[in-house]
């Protein structure tokens, strides 16, 4: 169980492994993540489950190297086993024909909205994705969006693909040129998603972000994911991760983001050595 | 025989070289010093420790054959009815249970039946298992499916195997042992005996699947088609807070972030384990129950300067057991009784800073026959701290009852059962903490046993 039988390098830092895990696949649906420990001294880690197929009982993760355990993780070659897999975990997207959809996903964002893309498509929605990544070789999954979405539009922040500037440029002129817009879901960087929160505000449009705190077990236990969402406390972990934009607290998250970040360079190096450098 | 008022303690380490460790604190009975606090025992025709004992060990039995010297035996007699006894001699508040009806303590000290069955278990431990004991596998009777390898989970399991059934446990952690492992810390309960206690129930043919989180991976619904009947034990896992200003604050855990941090993911041996924690000079740790102490005590070893408990009540309501108090006090926790906190403040980069106090003083006794605790007007001071765990209790965990409309639950989250464990869905029993709210060991594993009668009953 567990065995990563499939392993594609997307760029210099983002991965794609396909793991056989018959039970997830069975279950999984779009919005719901995975917990991972890749071996047994690596930490537990929340990961998006960016596809599934339940025939061949697989899915698939994306994930990004920032720090020691997905260090491990990458370290584990297609063919080996993780020693532990949890899912499927979260609450998953409240999938319905609202009309028009606006899907934005931002770095590793861009491959936690894949399901969701597919998804409102399917059910009817006219869904216009908008990607966007620092520069042309951050950019993932550009093919796979432009099959399943109605409309694909691409920011880079230097303009080395597509429009040069930001997702929020690119929703702020959909909303100018006055189409209707009767959901926005934003998945990405935490400055990213509030921002596009912030465009959408004035206008009333409503707003679902993917949050991602701090997590440990996952599944409603220790309170670490802990995030306010209108005024309440609420465990992204079995409450969320998404939540409507317009109610969550940024400034909070940002804050409880941050308490381990000497600790997790130290544990980056003490990995990079068993590693061999590399 | 004269008869000896004064019970045996056991040795412990002293204060000085223990907190510089997670070892254990109590090294138990020599096997002279059993037999001689076991010859107290004075056998009652109608003991009444035994009705104080939730799994009805046969208390007198076992501790004459102890006196006898016949360990084996008398391990055997009390594995007849306690699957755990390493665990139990250990963490039951014996002072509540057993020992609290034992007829010696109206005219002097009960017997130490929990540090007996301690030894007794301990030393069985250490023998080659008895081959009584191997899974006598009869035919293969039908499936059960248990949700939560807790003890309360765990008993189920092990008692319905021994009858011949197959079961399979479905765990949601990547650990198993519940509470045991991931909460109650090493130097009280060391993690090899709850292995060998977990590798003991598996012997008799149960089989555990980790990483399993029953409600989102099958539902209840779902393991109803594959299995006979099920039991959910998956306990109190939802921590409460206080709700208020800067409990968000980075360097505020709930009990269960830190001990899961620290004995489950051994964030104490980071970086070779990857789980960080950041504990500071000065601890403050809220709440007065069994797991306010063990964050307290795990603090000090963990290498804090200063630890303090913060509890609104006195002492005496302190709901702890008694020994684990004593040993906190002996370590240098400082209580801070009386205090109820009401707001955390910040340093600059957002880390607790201090903590703002409230001073209370006892009034009435409420429902539960403490004296409540009620707030000194303009009393407020504060206390620099930096790091702040919350210790206040936690209630039924609700996402098995969330995913199961049809399971009913109190108010507070508590799955509502009969006097044999049925739920309000046809062939789902539930037991233990996800039942009583956080309660003890020894009734989850009462609750499991009572429940594995009423399974076999059924399936019969
Ligand atoms: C619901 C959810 C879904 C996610 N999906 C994806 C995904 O599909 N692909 C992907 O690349 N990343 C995803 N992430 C982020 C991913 O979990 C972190 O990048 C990962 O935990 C970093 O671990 P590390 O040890 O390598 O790095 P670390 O050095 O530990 O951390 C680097 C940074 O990652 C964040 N982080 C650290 N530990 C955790 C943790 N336990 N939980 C959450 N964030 C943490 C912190 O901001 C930290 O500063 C998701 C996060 C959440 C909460
Ligand atoms: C720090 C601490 C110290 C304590 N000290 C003492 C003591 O000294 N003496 C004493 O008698 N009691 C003590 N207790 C209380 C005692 O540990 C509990 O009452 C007891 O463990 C309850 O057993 P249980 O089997 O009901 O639940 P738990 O031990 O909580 O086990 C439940 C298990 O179910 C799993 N689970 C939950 N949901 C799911 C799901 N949906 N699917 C699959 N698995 C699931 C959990 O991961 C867990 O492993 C202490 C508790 C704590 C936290
Ligand atoms: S199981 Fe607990 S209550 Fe029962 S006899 Fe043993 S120590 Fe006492
Ligand atoms: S009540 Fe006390 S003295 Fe009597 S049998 Fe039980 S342990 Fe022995
Ligand atoms: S990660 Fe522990 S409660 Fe959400």
């Amino acid at each position: 169980m567990n065995r990563i039988i499939q392993k594609n390098k997307i760029n210099e830092n983002i991965f794609r492994i396909v793991i056989d895990a018959p039970h997830i696949a069975r279950a999984a649906k779009p919005g719901q993540f995975v917990v991972v420990v890749p071996t047994e001294k690596a930490e537990r880690i929340p990961l998006t489950i960016a596809d599934f197929d339940r025939e061949k009982g697989t899915i698939t993760i994306i994930f990004q190297i920032v720090g020691a355990t997905t260090k491990v993780l990458d370290s584990i070659p297609a063919g080996g086993e993780i020693a532990h897999l949890l899912g499927p975990l979260g609450t998953p997207s409240h999938i319905e024909n609202y009309g028009t959809v606006v899907v934005i996903g931002g770095g590793v964002g861009i491959a936690e909205i894949y399901p969701a893309v597919k998804a409102l498509k399917a059910i009817g929605n006219e869904v216009i994705t908008v990607i966007g990544a620092r520069n042309r070789d951050l950019l993932i999954f550009q093919n796979e969006l432009s099959v399943v979405s109605c409309q694909l539009l691409v920011t880079t922040d230097d303009g080395s693909a597509g429009r040069k500037g930001f997702v929020s440029d690119e929703l702020k002129d959909i909303i100018a040129s006055g189409k209707k817009i009767d959901l926005v879901l934003a998945v990405g960087p935490v400055p990213m998603m509030r921002v596009c929160c912030e465009v959408t505000k004035p206008h009333g449009i409503k707003t679902v972000v993917s949050l991602n705190p701090i997590m440990l077990d996952a599944t409603g236990m220790c309170g670490a994911c802990r995030v306010q969402v209108g005024g309440k406390t609420k465990f992204a972990c079995v409450d969320g991760p998404e939540f409507d934009g317009h109610q969550v607290d940024f400034a909070d998250l940002v804050a409880r983001l941050k308490p381990f970040k000497d600790m997790e360079k130290r544990a980056l190096d003490h990995v990079c050595r068993l590693l061999g450098g590399k | 025989m004269a008869e000896k008022k004064i019970r045996l303690h056991m040795a412990e380490r002293s204060v000085e070289e223990r907190v510089k460790d997670f070892n254990e604190v109590p090294q138990g009975y020599t096997p002279e010093q059993a037999i001689e606090e076991a010859k107290r025992c004075i056998q009652c025709k109608n003991p009444l420790c035994i009705k104080g004992c939730p799994v009805e060990v046969n208390i007198p039995v076992f501790i004459k054959l102890v006196a006898e010297g016949k360990f084996a035996e008398a391990a055997e007699k009390i594995k007849e009815t306690n699957a755990l006894p390493a665990i139990c001699g250990r963490v039951c508040p014996q002072e509540e249970q057993c020992e609290k009806e034992c007829i010696l303590g109206k005219r002097g000290e009960s017997i130490a039946i929990g540090n007996l069955e301690r030894f007794v278990a301990d030393w069985a431990r250490k023998k080659p298992s008895p081959a009584g004991h191997k899974a006598t596998l009869l035919s293969q009777r039908e499936r059960v499916a248990i949700v939560g390898s807790g003890p309360a989970g765990l008993t189920c399991a092990g008692d319905l195997a021994r009858m011949g059934y197959q079961v399979t446990i479905f765990e949601s952690l990547h650990v198993t042992g519940g509470v045991l492992t991931y909460g109650i810390p090493e130097f009280r309960l060391p993690k090899a005996i709850v292995n060998l206690e977990i590798e003991y129930v598996k012997s008799l043919g149960v089989e555990i699947k980790t990483d399993m989180l029953v409600g989102n991976v099958y539902t209840i619904q779902e393991l109803l088609k594959e299995y006979k009947a099920v039991f959910i034990g998956s306990g109190a896992g939802l921590p409460k807070f206080m709700n208020i200003p800067g409990e968000n604050l980075d360097g505020v855990y709930s009990a269960n972030e830190y001990l899961f941090r620290i004995n489950m993911m051994k964030a104490w041996q980071f970086p070779e384990y990857l789980t960080p924690i950041k504990i500071g000079k000065r601890v403050a740790v809220v709440g007065g129950g069994n797991v306010a102490m063990d964050s307290a005590r795990v603090s000090l070893r963990m290498g804090a300067e200063e630890v303090y408990i913060f509890y609104r009540r006195t002492q005496e309501e302190m709901p702890a057991r008694i020994e684990e108090i004593k040993r906190a006090i002996e370590e240098g926790i400082i209580f801070k009784i009386l205090t109820l906190p009401v707001k955390y403040h910040a340093n600059a980069s957002g880390w607790v800073s201090e903590a703002e106090c409230r001073q209370m003083e006892l009034g009435e006794p409420d429902a539960s026959g403490r004296r409540r605790p009620v707030e000194i007007p303009n009393s407020d001071f504060r206390i620099q701290i930096d790091t702040v765990v919350v210790a206040i209790g936690n209630l039924p965990n609700p996402l098995i009852p969330q995913n199961t409309p049809a399971l009913k639950t109190e108010k507070w989250g508590g799955v509502i059962i009969t006097e044999e464990g049925l739920t309000s869905i046809p062939g789902v029993y539930a037991g233990g903490d996800i039942v009583r709210g956080a309660a003890t060991v020894i009734s989850a594993m009462g609750d499991g046993k009572r429940a594995a009668k009423a399974i076999a009953a059924l399936l019969d």
